[in-house]
C-alpha cells in the first residue's frame, strides 16, 4: 500500500504572504530577528503597518511637497543609489548642482557678471541652510572682531520671535545668542525698528524671514535694510542681514516680482530657500546662496582635490542621496518661470477661495493676510465653549490633518488653525475642507463645553465652589492630566510648526 | 475661393511628436537662469536622463562604501514613501516608530546596557556627518558643564584621534570650534595608536574618537587597549575622558563576523557610537545613526522637545526635514535578512575580498595593506615606489569603467600612495575576476607606457657667421639632450577626498 505524504513542509516560497507564517510572527521592536525572511513578505508587513500613517497629500500641516509628476519619480528611483558626495565620480550630478545653485542665485538677483559662477550649495533643508549661513555669518565676524582688538565670545543674532526651530537649533549648537523681537496682538512677524534697535556691536546678523511659518506673512525686508543702513552708518558696525525665505523664496519671485526683499537689498548677504516647499521637490533638499565669495569666509570650505579638480565644499552633511537634486532641477527646467507662476497663482487662488468659504461660517476671525506663503491661518471668534485644539481633533477624523497652536510670546493668548496649500490641493479639496469644518461646527456645538480647568487656574470664586462641590470623575481626572502635560510641553519652546 | 488655413503646430499640444522629433532636444537646456517657458514631462525626464548617462556607474564604483543596490520591493517601499516627510512625527507615527525600533535594534547589537524592554537613547541622521557632529556636541557640551562647575576655563575643548580620520571630523572640529589633535601614522601602522593617543589626552580633551574600519585601509582600530590605557589615565588624573567609537563602516560588520571583538558598549568608556546605515546597514545614501550609551551621556538641553497635541517627542538632529525612505529602507533590511542575513551577506564580501587580494598578490607587482580583518575592501600600492604609478594606474582602469580611487596617506606617510577597492554587497565573485583580468589588462598598458615613452632630442644650437664673407650663417651643435617624457601628475595632498 503507498502511503501518500501530506505535504505538511512545503516549499515556503509558494506560499502567498497571507498564507504564510511570517504574517503570525510579532515585528522584532527591540532585537534584529535571527532568521533571515522572504522580500515579499517584508515588503507586506511594512507595507501593511505604513497605512496607519497619516495621508501625507491630506496633511494640510506641512508645506513639503507631497506629488511630483511620474516622470520625476522615475528620475528620483533611477538616481536613488548615487551617492551625492562623490563628486569625482558622478560629474553629470554635481553639474546640475551647479546649475540648480546659478539659476536659484539669478532668480534671487544676485548680482553677478555674465559669465561668473554663483556662490552657493545644495543642503538637506533649510535647517543645514540656515546653520552654515550662520556659520559664515559667526566666522566673518569673529574675524573682524579679532583684526580690531575686541573681544569675540559673545555673537548674538536678531531675530523675530516667530521664528521656526532651525534658528533656536542653530544658536544652541553653535552657542549664538538668540535675541528675539517679541511679537503682539495684531503684528505676528518681527519688527523692523524693534529688531534694530536690539542690534548691538556682538550681532553678526539680523535674521528676517520671508514667509512666517505662523501665518504665511512677508516680512518687511526693505523697512530693515534702511534702517539698519541707517544704524550701520551711525555705529560702523557694518551688521548684515540674512533672509530665511524657505517657504517665501519661490513665491515672491513670481507672484510679486516686484518686491524687493533679496539681494537687490545691498545689506542682504545669503538667502536660504527650501526646494522641498515651494520649489516642488520631495522632502530633503534645500539652498543656500551668498551674494559674493567674500560673505564665504574661505577657512569654512574644504577643498576636495580630484585627480586635478578643486571642488570646493561647504556642507554639514556627507553622503546623501542624489535624487532630491536632480528633481530640482526636473522641475526648474520642466516647469521655466511661467511654470511655477501658473502653479502660484493657483495656489494663490485656492487660498482664496477657502478663506472666503471659512469666512462665510461667520465663526472665524482670518488671522493670515492675503500677500505671502498661499496658507490661510485662521481663529475662532467664540473660544468659550470650544477651542481651536479640539476643532483640528475632530478635523482628523475626516482623514485631515490640520494642526493647531499658540502664538509665540508675547502674543501666546492667540490660537491658531492653519491649513498650507501646496500644489496639489485643488480647489475641490478646499470646498471640501470648508465643508468638513462646517460638519465639525455643528458636532462641537452640539457639545458641552471644556472643562473650566482650561483656564490656567484662573477661576472665580463661583466656579471654585462649583469645582469644589463637584467630586472630579474618572474623565475629568484624565483630563486634568493630559491638560497639564500638555502645558508643560508646551512650556518648552517647541513645535515643529514649520 | 476657399482658403485652407495651414494648421499651426501648436507647441503645447505636442502629445503626438516623440521626445527626439520634438524641438525641445534642439533648444539649448537653462543651464544658468530659469527658462521662461515650461517643456513637457516627457522632454524633461528625456533631457535630464540623457545627461545623467555621462555619470560614473554607480555599482562600478569601488571607490565607495555606500549602498549601491537594493532589492525590488525594498525599492517600492522607497517610492511610496518618497512623499513622507520625516520629522512630522505626529502626522507619520508608525514612521516614526519604525526609526525608534531601529535605534533599538541597533543599541542591542552594540551591547548597550539596556533592560530588555528600556528604550534605548538614539537617533536617525542623514549620515555618519550628521551622527559625528551630534555626538561630538554632547561630549562638547558635557565637558563645558563640568569645567564650568568646576570653576575652570572652557574656551579651549580638544578632540583626539588619528591621522586617518574621515573629514567629517575635521568639519567638526573646524564648525564647532574645537581642536583637532591628530595622532601620526607610521609606516605599516596605518591607524591611530591608543598609547599615542593617550599621551595625548589632557584636560581640555572632551573625548578620544577611535575608528571601527579605517576609510585608508579598512582596518579595526584596537578600542579595548585604547580603553584600557585611557581607564589607567583617567585614575590617575580624575579627568573622566571617554571614547567615541566612529564605526560608521564597521559597525555593521564587527557584530556579526567578529562577535567576539569587544569594541562597543562593553567597554565602560564607550559612551556613543556612530554607524552609517548606508554603508554596510545596506540602505542607499541618506541615513546614519548615533546611539548613546545612556540619558546621562546626552545633555538635555540640547534636546528639542517637540509637542504634538500632548505627545512629548525630543529630537536631537541637524537636520529637519528631510525624507523617510532611508529609515524605512532600514528597517525593511533589519526585518528582511535578520542577523543570518547579514552575517551572509558580510561572509560573501570577505569571500570576495579574498579573492581579490589573492588575485592582487598573483600579480607580483603590488605590496597589500589592507589587513584581513576588518572592513571587506582591498588597498594595495605598487611595489615600485613610483609615486605616480597608482594615479596612473587608476586612470588606465577608468577605461574599463571601474572607478578605483588612489590617494596619499596621510601624515606621516605622505610617499605612499594607494588604490582602494571596496567590495559591497552587490561585488560577486564574477565580478571580482573581471576586475582582476582587467587589472593585468592595465598593468600591460601601465609597462609600456613606462617602458617606451616617445623619445626627445633636444638640440641647443649656435648661429655663428660663416667661414667666408658672403657665405650662409653657421649652425652648430652646442648640447644635445635625450630626454624621457616629464608627465606630471597632480598629487593628492592635505585632506581630501570623500575617501570615505
Amino acid at each position: 500500500m503507498a502511503l501518500s505524504k501530506t505535504a505538511s513542509q512545503t516549499d515556503v516560497s509558494i506560499h502567498s504572504t497571507f498564507a504564510s507564517r511570517y504574517v503570525r510572527t510579532s515585528l522584532p521592536r527591540f532585537r534584529m530577528p535571527e532568521e533571515s525572511i522572504p522580500k515579499e513578505a517584508a515588503y507586506q508587513i511594512i507595507n501593511d503597518e505604513l497605512m496607519l500613517d497619516g495621508n501625507p497629500r491630506l496633511n494640510l500641516a506641512s508645506f513639503v511637497t507631497t506629488w511630483m509628476e511620474p516622470e520625476c519619480d522615475k528620475l528620483i528611483m533611477a538616481a536613488a543609489n548615487k551617492n551625492y558626495v562623490d563628486m569625482d565620480e558622478y560629474p553629470v550630478t554635481t553639474e546640475l548642482q551647479n546649475r540648480c545653485v546659478n539659476m536659484i542665485a539669478h532668480l534671487f538677483n544676485a548680482p553677478l557678471g555674465e559669465s561668473e559662477a554663483a556662490v552657493g550649495v545644495g543642503t538637506v533643508g533649510s535647517s543645514e541652510a540656515i546653520m552654515l549661513a550662520g556659520l559664515a555669518f559667526k566666522r566673518k565676524w569673529q574675524n573682524k572682531r579679532k583684526a580690531e582688538g575686541k573681544p569675540f565670545d559673545k555673537p548674538n543674532i536678531v531675530t523675530g520671535a516667530n521664528v521656526q526651530v532651525c534658528w533656536e537649533k542653530f544658536a544652541r549648537y553653535f552657542e549664538v545668542e538668540l535675541k528675539e523681537v517679541k511679537l503682539r496682538d495684531g503684528y505676528y512677524v518681527m519688527d523692523p525698528e524693534k529688531a534694530v534697535e536690539l542690534v548691538d556691536e556682538n550681532t553678526i546678523c539680523v535674521a528676517a524671514i520671508l514667509g512666517s511659518t505662523l501665518n504665511g506673512e512677508f516680512e518687511d525686508v526693505k523697512k530693515l535694510n534702511e534702517l539698519l543702513t541707517k544704524k550701520n552708518q551711525e555705529t560702523g558696525w557694518d551688521t548684515p542681514i540674512h533672509v530665511d525665505a524657505a517657504s517665501g523664496g519661490f513665491i515672491a519671485p513670481f507672484l510679486y516680482p516686484e518686491l524687493e526683499w533679496d539681494f537687490r537689498l545691498p545689506l542682504v548677504k545669503s538667502i536660504n530657500v527650501s526646494g522641498h516647499k515651494y520649489g516642488l521637490v520631495y522632502a530633503g533638499i534645500g539652498w543656500c546662496i551668498w551674494r559674493s565669495k567674500e560673505d564665504l569666509p574661505d577657512e569654512l570650505i574644504f577643498h576636495i582635490n580630484y585627480l586635478g579638480a578643486d571642488q570646493p565644499t561647504f556642507t554639514l552633511n556627507f553622503s546623501k542621496g542624489s535624487s532630491q537634486v536632480i528633481a530640482q532641477y526636473y522641475q526648474l527646467i520642466r516647469l521655466g518661470y511661467e511654470g511655477y507662476k501658473n502653479i502660484m497663482e493657483n495656489c494663490r487662488e485656492n487660498a482664496t477661495v477657502l478663506k472666503q468659504g471659512l469666512e462665510r461660517t461667520g465663526r472665524f476671525d482670518i488671522v493670515s493676510k492675503d500677500d505671502g506663503v498661499p496658507l490661510v491661518a485662521f481663529s475662532l471668534k467664540d473660544r468659550s465653549r470650544h477651542d481651536e485644539f479640539e476643532v483640528s481633533d475632530f478635523l482628523r477624523r475626516f482623514g485631515w490633518i490640520v494642526p493647531a497652536y499658540t502664538m509665540p510670546p508675547d502674543a501666546q493668548h492667540i490660537t491658531v488653525l492653519r491649513v498650507v496649500i501646496r500644489e496639489d490641493f485643488s480647489r475641490t479639496l478646499a470646498e471640501r475642507l470648508v465643508y468638513d469644518i462646517e460638519k465639525v461646527l455643528h458636532e462641537l456645538d452640539a457639545l458641552p463645553p471644556k472643562q473650566l480647568l482650561q483656564n490656567g487656574g484662573a477661576t472665580t470664586t463661583a466656579a471654585a465652589a462649583m469645582l469644589a462641590a463637584k467630586k472630579p470623575s474618572a474623565e475629568d481626572l484624565q483630563r486634568s492630566v493630559t491638560e497639564h502635560w500638555r502645558k508643560f510641553v508646551l512650556a518648552k519652546k517647541t513645535n515643529g510648526v514649520c | 475661393m476657399v482658403l485652407t488655413q495651414v494648421q499651426q503646430l501648436d507647441e503645447g499640444s505636442s502629445y503626438t511628436s516623440s521626445v527626439f522629433a520634438s524641438r525641445y532636444v534642439q533648444d539649448p537646456v537653462p543651464r544658468y537662469e530659469l527658462g521662461t517657458s515650461s517643456i513637457s514631462k516627457e522632454a524633461a525626464y528625456q533631457l535630464i536622463h540623457d545627461e545623467l548617462l555621462l555619470d560614473g556607474s554607480p555599482r562600478l564604483n569601488l571607490a565607495s562604501f555606500v549602498t549601491t543596490w537594493m532589492e525590488p520591493e525594498c525599492d517600492r517601499l522607497m517610492t511610496e514613501t518618497a512623499n513622507k516627510n520625516y520629522v512630522d512625527m505626529d502626522e507619520y507615527p508608525v514612521t516614526t516608530e519604525l526609526q525608534n525600533r531601529c535605534v533599538n535594534i541597533i543599541a542591542r547589537l552594540f551591547n548597550v546596557p539596556l533592560n530588555v524592554k528600556e528604550a534605548a537613547v538614539g537617533v536617525g541622521t542623514v549620515g555618519s556627518s550628521e551622527a559625528i557632529m551630534l555626538a561630538g556636541l554632547a561630549f562638547k557640551r558635557r565637558w563645558q558643564n563640568r569645567r564650568r562647575a568646576e570653576g575652570k576655563p572652557y574656551d579651549k575643548p580638544n578632540i583626539v584621534t588619528g591621522a586617518n580620520v574621515q573629514v567629517c571630523c575635521e568639519k567638526f572640529a573646524r564648525y564647532f570650534e574645537v581642536e583637532l589633535k591628530e595622532v601620526k601614522l607610521r609606516e605599516g601602522f596605518y591607524v591611530m595608536d591608543p598609547e599615542k593617543a593617550v599621551e595625548m589626552v589632557d584636560e581640555n580633551t572632551i573625548c578620544v574618537a577611535a575608528i571601527l574600519g579605517s576609510t585608508l585601509t579598512g582596518e579595526f582600530e584596537d578600542v579595548k587597549l585604547l580603553n584600557n590605557l585611557l581607564t589607567q589615565k583617567n585614575k590617575r588624573t580624575g579627568w573622566d575622558t571617554p571614547i567615541h567609537v566612529d564605526a560608521a563602516s564597521g559597525g555593521f560588520i564587527a557584530p556579526f563576523l567578529y562577535p567576539e571583538l569587544e569594541w562597543d558598549f562593553r567597554l565602560p568608556l564607550v559612551k556613543s557610537i556612530n554607524v552609517s546605515g548606508h554603508k554596510y546597514g545596506l540602505v542607499y545614501a541618506g541615513v546614519g545613526w548615533v546611539i548613546w550609551r545612556s540619558k546621562e551621556d546626552l545633555p538635555d538641553e540640547l534636546i528639542f522637545h517637540i509637542n504634538y497635541l500632548g505627545a512629548d517627542q525630543p529630537t536631537f538632529t541637524l537636520n529637519f526635514s528631510k525624507g523617510s525612505s532611508q529609515i524605512i529602507a532600514q528597517y525593511y533590511q533589519f526585518l528582511r535578512l535578520g542577523f543570518e542575513g547579514y552575517r551572509n551577506v558580510m561572509n560573501n564580501c570577505m569571500e570576495s575580498a579574498k579573492i581579490l587580494r589573492e588575485g592582487l598578490d598573483a600579480t607580483g607587482r603590488f605590496d597589500i595593506i589592507s589587513k584581513e580583518q576588518g572592513v571587506p575592501l582591498v588597498a594595495f600600492s605598487f611595489k615600485e615606489r613610483d609615486k605616480t604609478l597608482a594615479f596612473k594606474f587608476s586612470n588606465l582602469l577608468r577605461r574599463f569603467g571601474w572607478i578605483v580611487p588612489a590617494y596619499t596617506l596621510p601624515p606621516d606617510l605622505e610617499n605612499t600612495t594607494v588604490l582602494r577597492v571596496v567590495i559591497r554587497e552587490d561585488f560577486g565573485r564574477t565580478l571580482a575576476e573581471k576586475f582582476l583580468s582587467h587589472v593585468k589588462m592595465a598593468l600591460k598598458e601601465l609597462d609600456s607606457m613606462i617602458r617606451a615613452p616617445v623619445p626627445t632630442i633636444r638640440y641647443t644650437i649656435e648661429f655663428g657667421p660663416g667661414e667666408n664673407a658672403g657665405d650662409e650663417p653657421m649652425v652648430k651643435v652646442v648640447k644635445q639632450e635625450v630626454g624621457g617624457i616629464q608627465k606630471s601628475v597632480p598629487l593628492l595632498s592635505g585632506k581630501t577626498k570623500g575617501v570615505c
